[in-house]
This record gives C-alpha cells, structure tokens and sequence, in this order.
C-alpha cells in the first residue's frame, strides 16, 4: 500500500523540480502594492528584546507586506548591523544605509544584530508566510512546507487564508488547509476547532502531532467533544506514523549493513581468499578516507565550480592509492610470511600502528573535514518523521556497485581467475605457470583497494580522523568469519543480516546491549558452524 | 636447554634494560623548574588532547621569555600516556618521583584524572585540570580550571527553557556512558524538577564510546519530539562521536529551531573536522569562545596562530582556540604567579598561594581562583553554531560565577565543606 | 628430546644446576637486593632503587606472568589467543572488588556502598558483589571467574573444532563484548572509570612504599613459582602432547588421543594465570578498567611472547620486559615517534626472528660453537598449515 504512495510522492518531487525549472524560466515579477517598512518598524523589528521584536514582526505580517520581504531576509542573513540607533544593510560592495538606502561606509563600532534560534524561527516563518502569496508556485510550495513544521501564529491566518483562496494548486492548497486548521485549533469558535481537529487527522506529521498532544494539556482544550475529536485524530496520525517507523528501521538496518560489506569486502579478499589477516585493513579504509579529504583540497584549490564532483574524482583516486600502499605493503613484509596466517597479524598490526602515527605526523591528531557535496546532503522526506538521508542512500547504491564490480573480477577475468587458483593450490597454479608472486601482490592490491574505497564511503557519514579504521576491524571480520571464509555470496548475507539485526535489537536493547548480543550470536554462530554460513565443500587436512 | 642459554641471556637483558633507567633517571642541570605536561598524543584522546599540549608549551615558552619564574626557566617534561588511563597512573608517578616536576598540566578526561589522582595525593604533588567536569570532587592536590556542572550545565537548561531559548518543557539528555555525562544528567534531572518539569518528558539515553551510528537515536529523537512540547536535547556526547550525530541530524531534518541541542563538549577544536552548514544554530555552552571579541582574545589568538606557524604545526594553516585551551593558558599563568608569590614551588605553599589568584582571561573576565574551592570564578556563554565552526554568543552570564563542585541537586551534597578535606 | 633423560628427578628435568642457579640469583635480586635498595637505602644514594622504578617492574612482572600464560597455549599448544586481555582484566575486576570493599566509609559520599554505586543511586549491593569483603573468597574468585568463563568458552569451542584463525577472531570478539558489557554504567562495575582510589589492602594502608614492596615481592615470587610450574608442565608427558598437538593434531587423533582434554586443561590453565596476574597488576597500577580489555592490548600480548621467543617460556617473560621497558622509554624520549618504533619491532621481529630474542640469541651461540648438539626444539613452531 504504502509503497504506492510513497512512488507518488516521488513522482511529484519530479514534478515539482521540473515545474521549478520551467517557472524560474518564465518567471516574471511584478511588485505588490504595498509600503515598504519604515524606520519606525525597521528599528522595532531589528532591536530590543526578541519578544517586542518578534511582536513587531507579527504587525508587519498581518498587514500582509511583501515589501518587509527584502529587509527581513537580510536580518536572517545576519546583513544588518546596528550603531546606536542607526541600522545599516552590509552588501557585496560594502554597507548601505538600511532606510534611506545610501551608500555609506560602515562605521568601525557596528555590531551584529543577534538573531538567536526563537528569532530566526520567527523570522523564517513571517517570510514563508508573505511568500505564500508569491506567483511562484515552487515558492509558495517551499512556503507552505515550512510552515506546516512551525508553531501556528494567529496573525498570520489571514495571509493564508488569502492564500488558500487563491491557491490553484491542489497539493498546496490541501496543505495550506492543514496549516489553516492548525492556527484554527485555537480559535474561539468550537466548530471551527471541531473541524480543524479532523482535518489533520489525515497528517502523517509529527509537529502536528506535537501540536495537537499540546492541546490535550493542562492549559489546552477544554471542550470534551474537541478533546474526543483531537484524540480520535492523534490516532489515525500515530498509526500513520508507526507505518513509516518501520520503514525507517529496514532502512537504517540496510544502510548499517552496506557499510559493514563496504568494510568487509576487502577483507574478504586478503583474508578470506588469501589467507593473511589483515589487521592494517582498517588503516586502509582510513587511508582511502584522508585521500578523499585531499581531493576535495583540490578541488576548492583549483576547480572550486566544480565542487560536487570531488567525491567522484577521490573514488579512484582513493582505490589507486591505497591499492599502491597495499602492494608495497605486500611486497615488503607479507610476502615473507604467506602459509604463516597468524603471524601476518602481529606483522599488519606493526603495520597499522605506523600508518596511524604517519598519518599523525602528516595531518596532525585532529579530525580533518571532509565535506559532503550538495547532492550528499539532506534526504528525501517520506514522510516528517522519515527522511532518507542521500548520503546514506548513495552508500547502499555504492556498496552493491563496489560488490558488483568485485565479483566481475574474481569471476570473469583472467587476474580473478590466477587469484582463485592461487587460493586454492598455489604450487599447481605455480606449475602451470602462474606468476604467483605477481598475484599475491595484485590480490592484496585489490583488497586494500577496495578497503580504499569503503573509506571514501565512511568519510561522507562520520569522522575522518588516525583512528578512523579501529573502530571497523572487530565488525569487519566478524562479517568474514559469519559470512564464510572466501564466500563474497555469504558476507553480502552476514553483513546485511548483521546490519538489520542490530537495529531491530537497538531499538529496544539500546545500542550496547545490541552489540553485545550480535557478538555473542556470531560466537555461538561459529561454534555451530566453524565454517561460517557458506563453508566451501570438500575436506582440508592439517 | 637453549631455555637455559636463554635464561641466562634473559638476565643479562633485564639487567640491561634496568640500568637503561637508572640511565634515564639521572635529571639534566638543576637550574630550571620543571613542568609536567600529561596529554594524550595517541590514541583516542590525542583529537582534544594534542591541542593542549601546544598550548602549554606556547605559554611555558612566553613565560619563560618574560624572564621565567623566581628568576629561573621553566622546563616542559612532555609524556604521552597514549589514552591508555593506567599508563596515565603510571606517567604521572614518573614526572613527579622520576623527573620531579613542580607541577602537572594534564589530562582530559575524568577517567584519567580519576587514575591519576592518589599518585598526586600520595606524592603530595600538584594537578592543574583543564576540562569541564562533572563536579562531585574536591581534592587538595588539583586545581580544576575548567567548569563545574554549575558553570555550565545548568545557565545551559535554563537558557533553553528561557523565552529566548525556545521555552522547552521536554528534555533528551543525551550523552556517552560514563562518568561526566552521568553526573551531569543527574543534577540535570534533578534541577529540572525542581522547576516542576516530569519524568515523563525527561528522555534519558547513553551510547557507548566510538558511537557512529545515531540513525537510531535521532529517530528517536523525533519521535519523542512529536510528543506534545518544545523538546530540546543537551547533549554530553564525548569526542568524535559528536560528528557522526550531527551529520545524522541534519539528514534528518531536524532544524535547529525545532529541537534545539546544546553541547558540552562541543567547541571550536570538535568543530574542525565538520560540515557546519547543518548544524547552525545549534549551542554549546563554554566560558570561553574564540569569537568573543576583547582585545585581550585578539592579542591571544595572534599569539596561538603566531606560535602554531612557528612550530610548523599540522593545524597553523586554521589555527584555533577554545575553552579547554583558555583554561590551559589561565591555570599555567596563575601556578606561575602563585609560585611568585609563595616564592617556593612547594606543593603546600604554592596551594596557599593560589587562592583568590586573579588573572584577566581571553574570554574578556578576570578569573579569579576561588579561595578554598580550588575552582575558578568564570563567566558562562551560550553560543550559537555558525556556517564556519565558529560560535555566536546569544547569551552570557553578567559576570565570573563561583563553582560548586558539590552540587546542590544531589543529595547529602549541602553537608560537604567548599574546601577540600585536609 | 626430552625423553633422552629419563632417568632425571624433576628438578633436572626443569632446569640443569646453572638454570636453577640463576634462578635463584634472580629471585633474590626481586625478594632481597630491591626491597633493601629501595626501602633501607636512602633516596639520592646512587645505588637508591626508586618507587618509580620498582612500580615500572612490578608492572612488568604481572606483564611477565600473562606472557607466560599465553606462551602455554600459543607457544606449546599452538592455540592463538586475542582475548587473553580478558582474563587478566576479570581478574583484576575480582581483585579490584576486594579493594572497593575495604574502602568502608572513606569514598565521596562515605557511603559503604562504592562512589559510582551510590551515584546510580543503588541502594545495596548486587548479588555479584556477595562475600566480596572477604578476603580469602576473592583469592578464590580470581582464580574461578576467568577459569570458569575459560572452561566453558573452551569447551564447546575446542569441542567444535575450531582452531586457528577463528579460533583467534572470536576471542577477540568475546573480550570486545566483555569490554563493551563493562562499560556500561549499569553493569556495576564502575563503568568506564572502573575501579580506583584504593585506600587499603587487608586493612593496611595501601600507597605506603612497604606495602607498594610486599605486593613486588609476592609479584617476583608468583612469577619464578609459575615459571617453574609451567616449565614442569611443558616438560612433562602432557605438554609433549601439547606439543603433538600444535604440530599435527590430527595424528595426535589418530594416535588415540582426545586433544580436547590437553587443550581444555592448558586453556583453563592459562586464563586462571592471567586471573592471577591481573589481581596482583591492580593494587599495585591503583586502576583497573574495561579498557584492558580492548581487543589491542590483547593482540599487544601475544606480541610480547612473540618478540622474547614463543615456546621457551622464560622468552615470553623477557618480550614482555622488553616491550614494555621500550614503550615506557620512547613514550618519553620520543613521544610523537613511539608509535612507529612499536610497529618497526613488530614488523621486524615477525620478519626477521621467527623465534624472538631468544631464538637470535641462539642462532649467535650456534655460529659461534658449531660443535654442541643444538636442539631443534624451537624450529618448528609455527608449521601448521591449516
């Protein structure tokens, strides 16, 4: 059901981007009849305390002034400056007299007007309500979306009830109805509240929500027949909500497992098809992280215009660089230790300690920023109490690519098959003239590489810092070990299950208790079947 | 039979190996006092800690320019204790029975001065503490130069509850697992009783250390927002988890203005590494931002950036200060003028003459040590995030506030002394 | 072979005259010359042995005794541990319980409840805690706590056959849960503070420089007694089969016996050394916490017995000094650097001596008198190619 709904949304969404494009397009802008503000107001609206102020701001909105619009955007874009009684208007050129408009100097003594969170609420608020009336549609839309989240303010109902009127688009017209209702909720007249309690019965919105529970306290409605109406419609707005919660939870526990197979599938090829156990693997991903972090240097260097596409450019970058640190590492220490599994471990651990003190040393101890581009930023809203984070989406789609590209190499081509050979009879594949030495390196390349990338991966959802990779180690072979060793089928199972598994469990356990029962199940797990979920078939011998 | 070679040559080496620090306990020349400095290098901790190493190196060395203390050069000892909180213990027993420092400047974190503590107090040696804590001690061998819970986490609550703050009613404490971010939602707790504020609109949730994954929690947070009042959520979440969280915030469209969050351990340093642009209009509360313009914070933060270029720093291409780093600077600054005062280092006297210590501080007060407490009188500022990790202060406190490391919201606490116990 | 002497008494199979007699020099360095240099030898003396340095080697000593531990099970058994943290950390926290109690009234909130309980506001103990106050009954606990959770771990582990590898990674995934269990506040162990601020030990002064000696001595003494245990252990007909084992344990099948009783018995064995190793570490470090039980200071471990020499017992001893003398040296000396001379050591000792500083030592003794019959006892340690 819900996924029919949520497409339609999403079909809108195109619409609605689409229609923006064409509007902007033909766009013309014609000025309301209205006054600008005068000094009067503009001081009352920029200075004193944030109540008189805000009052002062709910006077312009009742009249209903598009001209305020100008002023009340540089006040949020913090433009405005104040010496004594003086305001000043700070512009790309330098600073205007913020009421006759004059070019002047700005004093040296201007300080900032202090919007803090409550104003500029306000503020954001009074400036969606005066776009409602906006020719625009995209606008009145963004408009309309803003205030539904807000706080309902009586002095704006007119302008939406003018808008609502006037409104041709049906979405955002139903909208300015559930706005309308929420300000109605409050209003003297019983029927009107009536109505207005039913009316967002049909919202799948958790600030309504909050408004209508708001209601039911000690200083809210009194009437029984409201209150049984604004219950009957918490109701229907909680069943809508838990809907999307559990979406929400599949969600989360998808995104947790791409992260654990991005981290797990390199080392299911240096472990799982190599043998040697990485615990530098970590480090790698870290390493893939810092050389996302120098791209995007780059990048605001010398192609700043062009600067979503750094995390594009760092994915091969960051492949080609750890794969390199990979085969140096490979030829100046593993090769010496192959059939030696457990002491690769001691060795790579030396290793990992030099490269998180190199990275020290190179970029200090402290986190670097790395930031996400645009695209990776916000969500698509499903619904207000879910939002599917972009970043996190773009890694579910990047771990499945990653996965896909991996298994074409090992099954396809020619390297992945001298690979599989090598795993499984390495004098053989030596007799018939492989190059094994050639391969190793070219395995713990890939491996490391694809470690490389999981790194890029990680620097778009949290710290990149010298212990970025620490915290994956345990998690990641965990996922190798569960999956079955040089299994790429069972990790992609592992890590999903995994991942699913413990935010199912978060949710009630809480995040340390999950944890502890998703390794105390792998234990057990492995006891059961020492050979993970998909054990190659055949009999080994010590 | 080669364990027996072995043995042999086993004692040989461990003879060896104690030799080698016999050799390391010889001191250099006795015309110098020397400094402890215990900061964490690697490790977890080195993300905070690194910062206010450099800064207590800078001030030794600008002490040691304007002609040292007592006519002599101060002489930094620096150890990495490496985030390991016994390696703590047992660095901090080396710089005072082994490289006999006046004087220590160090830790972060409570754990760490926890460990530390009975080395000082044993060794009679004294502890300069630089971090907001979370108050429930008072020991005569530490000077604790950041906040108490008092100088923090409550002006913090009631900003947010203040007409300007959004009015909240209902509150997420949000924090790591351990000692600081408990203590201090505990007092919380009880402080937002007492303004008649329930249980029920009181969410209370911990995430272990190294938590990066708040896709949960915040949806949590929603849910619990939706729940019929302003909601607002204080957040002691420690170190790099601070990232993880916000980012999640932001992509879930949890706006400032909706459910605002206040930090504690969220500054400037913390800020570094991040995308700022979602998280504006968030707060923290510190007694110490960068952005506090005062010519004495302009001349210091010339100072910092001059000496991070000097040093060839990993951090001198964005230089930046924060309060941990300001009470790094106050309290290395007021054991220098104590020492002056008391003309000795000795433990006792320099401790007798720290009290009422003033010194006039970044943040643009003079800070002044309280006479018996061992906590400094410090203003309290609410700052709002900026787009460039800086902080906009929308509110302060009229003046220094005196510390009450026994806060008064927990019970039996009326009864200890404000001094430490002889 | 060992089993050319049969007719020697235990005392010359441990050890020929010139081992026992080195032996005893070196415990009355521990027992008698350190105690008189640091105790009766005024401070500023030259010959003066600090506090410092006798806590360094106390440390050092409680290291020495968990390298022993593993080097049982890795070196002889051929059984990696990454989890042997745990032990020594459960026998800490047992130990550590003992010392909480005897803090009485003299806490915070002079409470006779630990500080971080009454700051949970607990109002009594939990049941764990029963009979804690008494001394003999933590001894016991020490040694039971990590035994048992060894026996149990071990049994359906080696019962399943896991080995190796796996065997390695979920050990490491049991002492990471059991690390992230005791963070927890509302485990009752502290939280991530755990344990400190001891203030007596069987109702004497704690942080006074004669008890700080008699916890060295009893440490010098726990450590020569279990290296001579272990050394009776490996040399007997039993640790030849563990021996069998870590080379071809399936022929050890074959030959009829059952290599989960040898395995098990060694596992147990070894955690319970560690139990004890961790209750003398914490009155002597003052703090015992759950990051001991970091999956790091694991693998830390079996490096140390890997440097000094796996399979030679005294070896993993000496790794243990020498790791740790080198981390306490450089963390001051170089303290931005120290992390990159840990790694070389790791990487050069697996490189470079297979066998540790004992198996140099040797390969030094042997080029230099070719003569003697060199035993080959230590060749073939790591050749199981699973």
């Amino acid at each position: 059901m819900f996924f029919t709904e949520v497409y339609k949304r999403k079909l809108l969404k195109i619409a609605n981007i689409l229609m923006l494009i064409v509007l902007s397009l033909v766009a013309v802008f014609t000025s309301h009849n209205a006054f600008a503000l005068d000094a009067k107001e503009k001081l009352a609206l920029s200075l004193g305390e944030n109540e008189a102020r805000i009052i002062a701001l709910n006077k312009v909105v009742l009249k209903g002034d598009a001209q305020a619009m100008p002023y009340l955007q540089s006040l949020l874009d913090d433009a405005v400056k104040v010496q004594g009684e003086k305001l000043f208007l700070v512009t790309d050129e330098g600073a205007k007299d913020a009421v006759t408009d004059a070019e002047v100097t700005l004093p040296e003594d201007a300080e900032d007007i202090v919007n803090n969170n409550q104003m500029r609420g306000e503020l954001e608020a009074s400036i969606a309500a005066l776009n409602l009336l906006s020719k625009d549609s995209a606008t009145r839309l963004e408009a309309v979306k803003l205030l539904q989240g807000t706080e309902a303010n009586a002095s704006r109902l007119a302008l939406i009830q003018k808008a609502e009127n006037t409104e041709s688009q049906p979405e955002i017209k139903s909208m300015l109805g559930m706005v309308r209702a929420s300000i109605e909720l409050t209003s003297d007249d019983k029927a009107k509240r009536l109505a207005a309690a039913e009316a967002l019965s049909t919202s799948a919105n958790g600030g309504i929500k909050q408004m209508l529970s708001a209601r039911l306290g000690a200083d809210g409605e009194k009437d029984p027949e409201v209150i049984a109406a604004i219950q009957l419609s918490l109701k229907k707005i909680d069943s809508h909500l838990a809907t999307y919660e559990h979406i929400g939870q599949i969600f989360t526990g998808l995104s947790l497992g791409s992260i654990l197979l991005l981290a797990a599938l390199g080392l299911a090829v240096t472990y799982g098809l190599m043998g040697v156990i990485n615990m530098a693997h970590g480090e790698m991903m870290m390493i893939g992280a810092y050389a996302t972090f120098l791209v995007q240097n780059l990048f605001t260097k010398f192609f700043p215009e062009h600067f979503g596409w750094y995390l594009v450019t760092a994915i091969p970058v960051a492949f080609v660089i750890t794969a390199l640190v990979g085969v140096v590492i490979e030829r100046t220490v593993l090769r010496f230790l192959y059939g030696r599994p457990l002491e690769t471990l001691l060795a790579t651990w030396g290793v990992s300690l030099i490269l998180m003190q190199g990275v020290r040393s190179l970029f200090g101890a402290q986190n670097v920023q790395v930031e996400n581009p645009a695209w990776m930023s916000g969500g698509i809203e499903m619904a207000s109490n879910l939002s599917l984070p972009y970043n996190r989406i773009y890694i579910i789609v990047f771990a499945v690519l990653v996965l896909l590209l991996m298994w074409l190499m090992i099954a396809k081509t020619r390297l992945g098959l001298f690979i599989r050979a090598v795993t499984q009879n390495r004098s053989m594949a030596s007799c018939t003239g492989v190059n094994t030495a050639k391969v190793d390196a070219l395995a713990f390349g890939l491996g490391s590489g694809i470690a490389g990338l999981a790194g890029v991966a990680l620097s778009q959802i949290g710290n990149v810092g010298p212990t970025l990779g620490q915290s994956y180690i345990v998690d990641s072979f965990m996922v190798v070990v569960l999956g079955g060793v040089g299994q790429l089928a069972g990790a992609v199972y592992a890590a999903m299950g995994l991942g699913i598994l413990s935010k199912f469990l978060e949710g009630f356990a809480g995040a340390v208790l999950a944890k502890i029962f998703i390794l105390v199940v792998v234990i057990i797990f492995i006891q059961k079947r020492p050979q993970g979920l998909f054990a190659f078939k055949g009999r080994q011998i010590d | 039979m080669n364990t027996r070679r072995g043995f042999i040559k086993s004692v040989s080496i461990i003879a060896a190996s104690i030799a080698m620090m016999g050799m390391v306990q010889i001191a250099s020349a006795a015309d110098t006092i020397k400094v402890g400095i215990l900061h964490s290098l690697s490790g977890t901790m080195a993300i905070s800690e690194t910062a206010l190493k450099d800064m207590a190196l800078m001030t030794i060395d600008e002490i040691n320019k304007k002609g040292g203390v007592l006519g002599k050069q101060l002489e930094p000892v620096v150890v990495d204790p490496a985030s390991d909180w016994p390696l703590f213990a047992t660095k901090a027993r080396q710089l005072v029975s082994q490289d006999k420092v006046a004087v220590t400047f160090g830790c972060w974190t409570s754990v760490s001065r926890k460990s530390v503590l009975p080395v000082y107090k044993e060794l009679n040696s004294l502890l300069f503490y630089p971090v907001q804590y979370e108050g429930e001690e008072l020991e005569k061998n530490v000077f604790y130069t950041g906040a108490a819970p008092n100088q923090q986490a409550i002006p913090a609550v009631e900003y947010l509850m203040s007409k300007d703050g959004g009015s909240a009613k209902r509150f997420v404490l949000l924090g790591t697992d351990y000692v600081y971010p408990r203590t201090t939602n505990k007092i919380l707790r009880a402080f937002l009783h007492s303004k008649g504020i329930k249980d029920d609109d009181i969410m209370e949730t911990y995430t272990p250390f190294g938590h990066s994954d708040y896709q949960t929690i915040v949806a949590d947070i929603k849910k619990f927002a939706a729940g019929g009042k302003k909601t607002a959520v204080v957040s002691t979440i420690n170190g790099d988890s601070n990232v993880p969280f916000y980012k999640e915030l932001g992509n879930a469209g949890l706006k400032a203005k909706d459910v605002p969050v206040v930090a504690f351990s969220v500054g400037e340093e913390e800020l570094r590494g991040v995308d700022a642009k979602p998280l504006v209009g968030h707060l923290a509360a510190w007694n110490y931002f960068m952005s506090i313009k005062n010519p004495t914070n302009k001349a210091w933060i010339k100072q910092w950036s001059d000496y991070a270029k000097a040093q060839k720093l990993p951090t001198a291409d964005k230089p930046l200060t924060n309060d941990p780093m300001e009470a790094t600077y106050i309290g290395i600054h007021m054991w220098a003028q104590a020492v002056e005062k008391a003309k000795s280092t000795d433990t006792d006297k320099v401790i007798a003459a720290m009290a009422g210590q003033t010194f006039k501080a970044p943040g643009g007060f003079t800070s002044t040590m309280d006479p018996s407490n061992h906590h400094l009188h410090k203003p309290v500022f609410i700052g709002e995030i900026k787009e460039d990790g800086q902080f906009k202060v929308v509110w302060k406190t009229k003046g220094p506030v005196k510390a009450q490391p026994w806060s008064p919201f927990i019970e039996g606490n009326d009864k200890k002394p404000d001094h430490p116990a002889m | 072979m060992q089993n050319h002497y049969p007719q020697l008494t235990i005392l010359e199979r441990l050890y020929p005259k010139k081992g026992w007699g080195m032996l005893l020099g070196v415990l009355a360095v521990l027992c008698v010359l350190f105690p008189i240099l640091n105790l009766i030898v005024p401070a500023g003396n030259v010959l003066h042995v600090s506090d410092y340095t006798i806590a360094l080697i106390g440390k050092m000593m409680c290291y020495g005794i968990v390298a022993l531990a593993i080097d049982l099970v890795w070196g002889y058994t051929g059984i990696l541990s990454l989890g042997h943290g745990l032990f020594f950390a459960l026998g800490g926290y047992a130990f550590g319980m003992y010392l909480m109690r005897q803090i009485g009234l003299d806490g915070s909130y002079h409470s006779h409840l630990p500080d971080f309980m009454v700051f949970l506001d607990w109002k009594a103990y939990p049941w764990y805690w029963k009979f804690t106050e008494h001394f003999w009954y933590v001894l016991i606990l020490v040694m039971v706590v990590p035994g048992v959770l060894a026996f149990i771990f071990g049994y359906f582990a080696f019962r399943s056959r896991i080995k190796g590898v796996y065997f390695s990674i979920i050990t490491q995934a049991m002492t990471y849960a059991f690390m992230l269990l005791f963070f927890r506040n509302e485990t009752g162990f502290g939280g991530n503070n755990g344990f400190t601020d001891f203030k007596r030990l069987l109702d004497i002064p704690i942080a006074t420089p004669q008890m700080r000696m008699t916890l060295f001595v009893v440490t010098a003494l726990m450590l020569i007694g279990l290296l001579v245990l272990s050394r009776a252990i490996v040399t007997s007909k039993f640790g030849r089969v563990l021996t069998a084992i870590r080379d071809a344990e399936s022929r050890v099948m074959f030959s009829g016996y059952n290599p989960l009783h040898y395995k098990l018995t060694i596992w147990t064995f070894s955690a319970v050394i560690c139990g004890i190793a961790g209750a003398l570490y914490v009155p002597q470090i003052g703090i015992i916490n759950p990051s001991e039980m970091s999956p790091a200071n694991s693998i830390e471990i079996a490096i140390w017995s890997a440097v000094g020499g796996r399979g030679t017992l005294v070896g993993a001893i000496l790794g243990a000094g020498i790791v740790n003398g080198a981390k306490s040296y450089f963390t001051v000396a170089f303290p931005e650097y120290w992390l990159y001379f840990l790694g070389l050591i790791f990487i050069l000792v697996t490189l470079y001596l297979p066998q540790g500083v004992l198996g140099l030592w040797e390969k030094l003794r042997f080029k230099k008198q070719t003569k003697t019959s060199v035993e080959q006892s230590t060749a073939n340690i790591e050749n199981q190619h699973d």
